[in-house]
């Protein structure tokens, strides 16, 4: 039993696996029988035309929703076994910003690091904001900031995060050129730290190490 | 405990940035319980009879006009999703939301009470047993009122069939609550009274943040 636990400690823990996935929504069966393994340094597209269950794909990965049948597993282990050892190494961004519209760019990335457990300084929380081009707007609620400039504060979020396993939902929507090319620098750079990304997109993305999924 | 620090900071601070819907509901208590002596006129007697029941519904129905504010915005947005998926128990989250919401819609009631029973003539006595009966009662009104919003989240219509559900179970801390000041302006014991609601405010302390917490995660599958 040691010898088990001292193996799955290192870097073989980083495994996303879905193992014999079915999802049914309403009376439609979106997909059955689906199958992925994804390991640290890896990265998933998956694509599909609308409606085809990508995002519920996403969700059933997070634990939002329950499969129908099979299970979806975290370094071996069953992720409703322990959803907040899970939750602690994953991010996962949605359609919706989730942002507080009445709160400041840094507020919200510092309310989000004490929810998320994170000690997060100020200083560091200004920097990421700053990266993605936010310098002179961290101040401003989000309201005042454009679909795009929300997306921005997203990859600061994604930056401060410190999670192992990222879950984007569309994460190029709103982005302007400029944007889209920091997004991949940041998933790529994610990807040589060891960390896994999962995310659809109906664009051409270029990072190294891409399985492509098509549903 | 650094996660329900964080949650109750960040709702009054969203609760500081649109004053507004606060405001409304307490507004709503001071004018509605202004109403009665207004339209009954100067008979003390009977002012002082009806004071402990109408105070005590106004703040059953103000604590039910900001309920749907408790779970509904950060549903919308998403935030709510984040939250569940964030590394904390959703019961911790769910329990600071329930105090922050009282702190907002529920201690203000509290404070308001001797200023609102001067105009029904009510007696320094009186006065602190019902601010006693409030500071009891009103956490039970935001622990179950969050079962009735986290259940209907989502629902169109949503509001009016949440009072529905939520007020019937409101009834035990209103008979309980008023006639805790009633007993008083009479010269009868309150002290079964008060055990009562404070049995009732363990009791929902103790089950409803798993009931709600549950709710919500139903609520965002």
């Amino acid at each position: 039993m040691t010898a088990h636990i001292s193996t799955t400690s290192s870097n073989s823990t980083l495994v996303l696996e879905a193992h014999e996935l079915c999802c049914v929504r309403g009376e439609r069966e979106l997909f059955s029988g689906l199958n992925l393994r994804i390991s640290a340094g890896n990265c998933l597209h998956v694509r599909g035309e609308n409606g085809v269950g990508k995002t519920s794909l996403l969700r059933l990965l997070t634990g939002l929703s329950k499969p129908e049948s099979g299970e979806v597993r975290w370094g071996s282990q069953a992720i409703a076994l322990d959803p907040i050892a899970y939750h602690r190494e994953l991010l996962f961004l949605g359609h919706r910003d989730a942002l507080k519209e009445d709160l400041t760019a840094l507020e919200n990335i510092q309310m989000y690091a004490a929810l998320d457990d994170i000690a997060l300084s100020q200083e560091k929380a200004l920097a990421s904001l700053w990266r993605f081009g936010l310098r002179g707007r961290e101040n401003l609620p989000v309201n005042c900031l454009s679909a795009g400039q929300k997306r921005r504060v997203l990859m600061a979020r994604m930056l401060t995060r410190q999670a192992k396993l990222w879950i984007l939902d569309e994460p190029f929507n709103a982005l302007d050129i400029q944007a889209v090319h920091e997004l991949q620098n940041l998933m790529i750079e994610h990807l040589s730290a060891g960390g896994l990304v999962v995310f659809t997109s109906h664009q051409e993305i270029n990072i190294p190490n891409m399985q492509v999924l098509e549903l | 405990m650094r996660a329900l620090l964080a949650i109750i900071h960040r709702d009054l601070l969203l609760v500081m940035r649109r004053k507004s819907e606060v405001l409304t509901a307490l507004f709503f208590f001071v004018v509605v319980t202004s109403l009665f002596p207004l339209g009954i006129g100067a008979d003390t007697a009977l002012l002082r009879k009806i004071a402990p029941g109408v105070i005590w519904v106004a703040a059953l129905l103000s604590t039910l006009l900001g309920l749907h504010r408790m779970f509904a915005a950060d549903y919308q947005d998403g935030a709510l999703e984040q939250l569940v998926l964030s590394p904390q128990s959703m019961v911790l989250l769910v329990t600071g939301k329930i105090i922050a919401h009282w702190i907002v819609c529920g201690l203000p009631l509290v404070l308001l009470a001797p200023v609102i029973g001067i105009q029904f003539d009510l007696d320094a006595g009186s006065l602190s047993v019902l601010m006693a009966t409030l500071l009891l009662g009103t956490p039970v009104l935001s622990l179950l009122g969050s079962i009735g919003a986290a259940l209907t989240l989502g629902v169109r219509g949503g509001s009016v069939l949440m009072s529905l559900l939520i007020l019937p179970l409101y009834i035990p801390v209103l008979i309980f609550g008023a006639g805790a000041v009633y007993a008083n302006s009479v010269g009868l014991d309150t002290s079964g009274h008060f055990s009562l609601l404070g049995a009732i405010l363990i009791l929902a302390l103790a089950f409803v943040p798993w009931v709600s917490a549950a709710a919500v995660k139903i609520a965002i599958e």
